[in-house]
């Protein structure tokens, strides 16, 4: 009982500093394209860049689950801000956990207060859901390396301070922790998106980006175990992103619903709109249940926790996509007009289904899953 | 605690890869099926295991390929972190 009311309470503090901070301005930010500086020293002020470490390790976090708590509640206000306090999250807990003590000397404490934000640098032209397939490169160069290649689609790559990089060494895919004010690094901003429009993405050229052999993160040539174990930390903050976005689609919805009148009655009373609000409000229960069963499981230290995320990603970001349909059919022409926030909803409920394991991929780990656990394996496709 | 060690390492695997024939030297990897989620998995279960993390330089993929090496690297780390207060002290 008291765990239930700690996250209660956890919940209830989350809640009312996005109603206050973050909510008020998504609207203006995703068309702005920019989340100001305010709303993110609003998250300093309150401690939320560090939740994904505990307090004991300097964080401010009490666990993963109140951490899925709390990008579930940042998610409802706004994906965009929710999508930089992911990235952000997985670079501080790659730092906090594989970084060399040089490194962690020098970000870990202006991360943890938000001074410095993290981007993290995967993604590239050829190379998105293949990660083995990426052509950036990190040469030896003196006692370090030479970094060169392009990242695209970078979230917060328009100001991030550090930018956990991908790249290709002569052991295989490596990963280091380059100072986003190295000369060799230039940001080219991406604007326009479909959805998580404020999300400051950039495309991001690394040209003769000299970094230290200390900037390296973990072993030589571990990166495509530790992409799996950051993009897990990446999948749940989505996950639960994505539950946020099904209750807002929920709440707009049923406000909605209740005060307009259609056919001589509240729209609310009509049973296929009903239908709809029914789907929504399942939806979010369910989600909910699957992150908080994944939070769980990482909080026990539990293995099972990466297929529980993979489960949980797969259905709240499919979830919030139906309920963001369906919120805007309620509202009809009102919820496609410029500025509506169910419009929002439902730009940034498709990137869900798009980033940190595409549906598709996620399709494919899940089945695989399955089918490993219940003895069929069958043949695997070459390179994968 | 190497026996012990080895055969929950083993059961571990073979629950996860149900019907799967596995020698202690047999490498998992080479078998195909084997994706880079599952080797998080088993730094995982490993941790949890002898409850202590697995630094970074002991993540080297040869250390999980066999149930052996997962054997030899927890015994490593079990020493290690029994070490490690008198080495404070």
């Amino acid at each position: 009982m008291s765990e239930l009311l700690t996250r209660a309470s956890a919940r209830a503090r989350f809640r009312a500093f996005v109603d206050e901070f973050i909510s008020p301005c998504a609207a203006t930010n995703d068309m702005s394209g920019t989340i100001p500086t305010e709303v993110l020293d609003a998250v300093s002020a309150a401690g939320l860049w560090a939740a994904v470490l505990p307090e004991a390790r300097g964080g401010t976090g009490t666990g993963m689950a109140d951490f899925g708590i709390l990008h579930e509640e940042v998610g409802r206000g706004c994906s965009s801000l929710r999508s930089l306090l992911t990235v952000h999250s997985m670079v501080l807990h790659a730092l906090d956990r594989w970084g060399t003590p040089s490194l962690r000397e020098r970000w870990l404490e202006p991360m943890i207060k938000g001074q410095v934000l993290g981007g993290f640098c995967l993604t590239e032209p050829d190379a998105g859901s293949d990660i083995a397939a990426l052509r950036t490169t990190a040469r030896p160069n003196g006692t370090g390396y030479r970094i060169d290649g392009l990242k695209q689609w970078t979230t917060g790559g328009q100001r991030a301070g550090v930018l956990l990089t991908f790249a290709r060494t002569e052991r295989g895919i490596s990963v280091f922790l380059v100072d986003g004010s190295d000369p060799g690094v230039r940001r080219q901003p991406v604007e326009g998106m479909l959805g998580t429009r404020a999300s400051m993405l950039a495309h991001i050229q690394f040209e003769g980006c000299l970094v230290g052999a200390d900037a390296l993160i973990g072993l030589d040539g571990a990166g495509l175990g530790l992409a799996a174990g950051l993009l897990d930390i990446g999948r749940y903050s989505v996950a639960s992103g994505s539950v946020g976005i099904i209750q807002a689609c929920l709440e707009a919805s049923v406000r909605y619903a209740g005060g307009r009148t259609q056919g001589g009655g509240q729209l609310r009373q009509h049973q296929l709109i009903q239908q709809l609000i029914t789907k929504m409000a399942v939806d979010a229960q369910a989600a909910r249940l699957l992150c908080e069963h994944a939070g769980s499981l990482k909080d026990a230290g539990d293995p099972a926790t990466l297929a529980a995320t993979c489960h949980a990603k797969y259905f709240a970001s499919t979830a919030a996509m139906r309920a963001a349909s369906d919120a805007v059919q309620i509202q009809g022409a009102r919820g496609c007009a410029p500025g509506a926030d169910v419009a929002r909803y439902f730009r940034d409920a498709k990137v869900m289904e798009i980033i940190e394991g595409s549906t598709q991929i996620l399709e494919q780990l899940i089945a695989d899953d399955a089918c490993q656990r219940l003895g069929e394996r069958g043949p695997r496709p070459e390179g994968d | 605690m190497t026996d012990t060690t080895r055969t929950e390492l083993r059961q571990f695997v073979e629950r996860r890869f149900a019907g799967i024939e596995l020698r202690d030297d047999t490498d998992i990897f080479s078998l195909g099926y084997a994706n880079s989620l599952f080797s998080m998995e088993l730094v995982l279960f490993i941790e949890q295991l002898i409850q202590t993390q697995v630094p970074s330089e002991e993540l080297s993929l040869d250390n999980f390929r066999t149930i052996d090496a997962m054997t030899a690297l927890a015994g490593r780390l079990a020493a290690a972190d029994q070490r490690q207060p008198a080495e404070l002290g």
